[in-house]
């Protein structure tokens, strides 16, 4: 195990009175790419969102325990959510580019964050990065909007990327998609490990086995087991890990 | 059994055609009147002179039919009511969607639609016993009626239409473009800036041309607040008349039917309805241009 750059400590989230993630503390590595899987309503896109702070805008949801990034609990009172989200980015279920070209879906978070670029030098290596390039690269000042889905999910890739950020959170990154979209996706997740550190919660076992070095099980809120892929595939401890691999609930 | 379902199935479904036909029929039959009662008009006044004349005294010797001065009033009301409106109403709609808690909204929504169901005459007052005086410390020189205090007047009656048109607006984008946004280390405002209010300009601009819409048809207010004299002076400070405005004034006055004053509201009536027509084709083809919100 590499430097742990996120670490959970007992970290309990709440909806209202309902307890959504409970007590759980785990650590998450450089370079790595850790699957977190599990059956629906486990808590896993909810433990996602807390690590950038993106719950912040869920109404009647509550923290207990600590998030740290480089050491630093980000929901400590000194801390500017908006630069936590500039280093920890994300990928969403659903493609959400900006109703906006291509080229100023890459370049508007750099630019508001006040980043100083050379912008067609950024505009080409995250798409490039994004195996998206050879695709757009005759239109990149048409609309977003008239990618395919698996475009769309790759452009928002590079537009994560373009932060230059340390983590990328991928919720579900392919529900959306086509199988053979999702497979250039996979292909690409591989590729950017080398450069970050990505988390993504995805409720394809297959997916979490071929993608990710390390594979977090989640049940009803508790992390139930948590180990390299290899073996919580082939072999875990808990009887439930088991039980959710083979297919006999979920 | 079978029949008699069928029967009921049938009736059913001509009763409610009954229903449309009428509501057609009585459109049509509007358009009808307008242009039977201002062709009288018309025989009488040249159109290019009705049109481009800048002299409106329909009532008075030498009489004179030139409509610009009633559609410059027109549109001082409408200029000054839209100034005032969309700013304010925006920025309502953008508190309401981006900042306002779950029961903040609760309480204002309502506190809006209280405003969007007081009566007309009572506005007019309203401007004519508070706006007027209030705007008389400013401009010392204001008239008792004049164009600023009416077109003040309908903004604020056409503001929770408009506040409530942009939230909606604001609603109906889709959560996950705002949080594509805040995922890249954005601020409210640089969100609201850049990618709400961009998304949503087709939704905007159809409020806008919906609350021009109004604005254009606005009466008892404006006639109690902007008074009833015709005029092209653009200045907000004097009285005016507005189109509305005119045909009240005809419709309360003596003037005996079938007289060219009489048909000349009609005439004005017609234009104000063919602007109003032009108004809303073209909030339909902007609100069809830009299908930005199916994402």
């Amino acid at each position: 195990m590499t430097e742990p750059i996120i670490k959970i400590e007992d970290l309990s989230i709440y909806y209202g009175e309902k307890r959504a993630i409970n007590q759980v503390s785990m650590d998450f590595c450089n370079n790595e790419v850790t699957a977190i899987i599990g059956p629906s309503g486990c808590g896993k896109s909810t433990l996602l969102r807390s690590i950038n702070r993106m719950n912040d805008f869920v109404v009647g949801l509550r923290n207990e325990g600590k998030v740290l990034y480089r050491d630093k609990n980000i929901y400590a009172e000194d801390i500017d959510e908006s630069e936590i989200r500039r280093n920890i980015g994300m990928v969403f279920q659903k493609p959400n580019p900006f109703p906006k070209s291509i080229y100023d879906n890459i370049t508007w978070g750099p630019k508001i964050n006040g980043y100083k670029e050379d912008w067609e030098k950024l505009v080409e290596e995250s798409l490039k990065r994004a195996a998206l390039w050879d695709e757009v690269k005759d239109r990149l000042h048409s609309s977003a909007l008239e990618l395919s889905g698996g475009q769309q999910q790759r452009l928002c890739i590079a537009r994560a990327i373009a932060m230059r950020p340390e983590v990328i959170l991928m919720d579900e990154p392919c529900s959306a998609l086509d199988p053979k979209a999702t497979f250039k996706i996979e292909d690409l997740i591989h590729e950017l490990k080398e450069s970050y550190s990505i988390l993504i919660v995805t409720h394809n076992m297959q997916q979490a086995a071929r993608v990710s070095d390390r594979t977090a099980f989640f049940y009803l809120g508790d992390l139930i087991e948590y180990g390299p892929t290899k073996q919580i595939f082939e072999l875990p401890k808990k009887d439930q890990t088991q039980d959710y691999i083979q297919g006999k609930f979920g | 059994m079978q029949n008699k379902t069928k029967f009921f199935d049938r009736s059913f479904h001509y009763a409610l055609l009954v229903f449309v036909l009428t509501t057609l029929a009585v459109t049509l039959s509007v358009v009808v009147v307008l242009l039977n009662e201002s062709s009288g008009f018309f025989a009488h006044v040249n159109l290019l002179d009705f049109l481009f004349g800048t002299k409106w005294t329909p009532l008075l010797e030498p009489k004179s039919f030139g409509i610009l001065p009633l559609i410059c009033g027109t549109f001082m009301i409408v200029i000054g009511a839209i100034a005032f409106a969309l700013p304010v109403g925006l920025a309502i709609a953008i508190y309401l969607s981006e900042f306002a808690s779950y029961n903040s909204r609760k309480r204002i929504k309502p506190i809006l639609e209280v405003l969007a169901g007081i009566p007309t005459i009572v506005y007019g007052f309203f401007a004519l016993t508070f706006i007027t005086p209030l705007l008389k410390n400013i401009f010392p020189e204001i008239q008792i009626f004049n164009a600023l205090s009416g077109a003040l007047v309908v903004g604020i009656m056409i503001l929770p239409m408009v506040a409530s048109l942009c939230d909606d607006g604001f609603r109906a984008l889709p959560p996950s473009l705002r949080e594509g946004a805040y995922g890249l280390g954005a601020k409210p405002y640089e969100v609201i800036r850049h990618i709400l209010l961009p998304a949503s300009t087709s939704r905007i601009a159809a409020t806008l041309i919906l609350a021009i819409s109004r604005a254009i048809g606005e009466t008892m207010a404006v006639t109690l607040a902007a008074g009833a004299t015709p005029n092209l002076s653009f200045n907000f400070l004097d009285s005016i008349q507005t189109m509305t405005a005119y045909i009240v004034q005809v419709s309360l006055g003596d003037t005996p039917a079938n007289s060219i004053e009489y048909q000349s509201s009609y005439a004005v009536g017609l234009v104000l309805f063919i602007m109003t027509f032009f108004m809303n084709v073209i909030g339909n083809l902007v609100l069809a241009k830009k299908p930005l919100e199916a994402m």
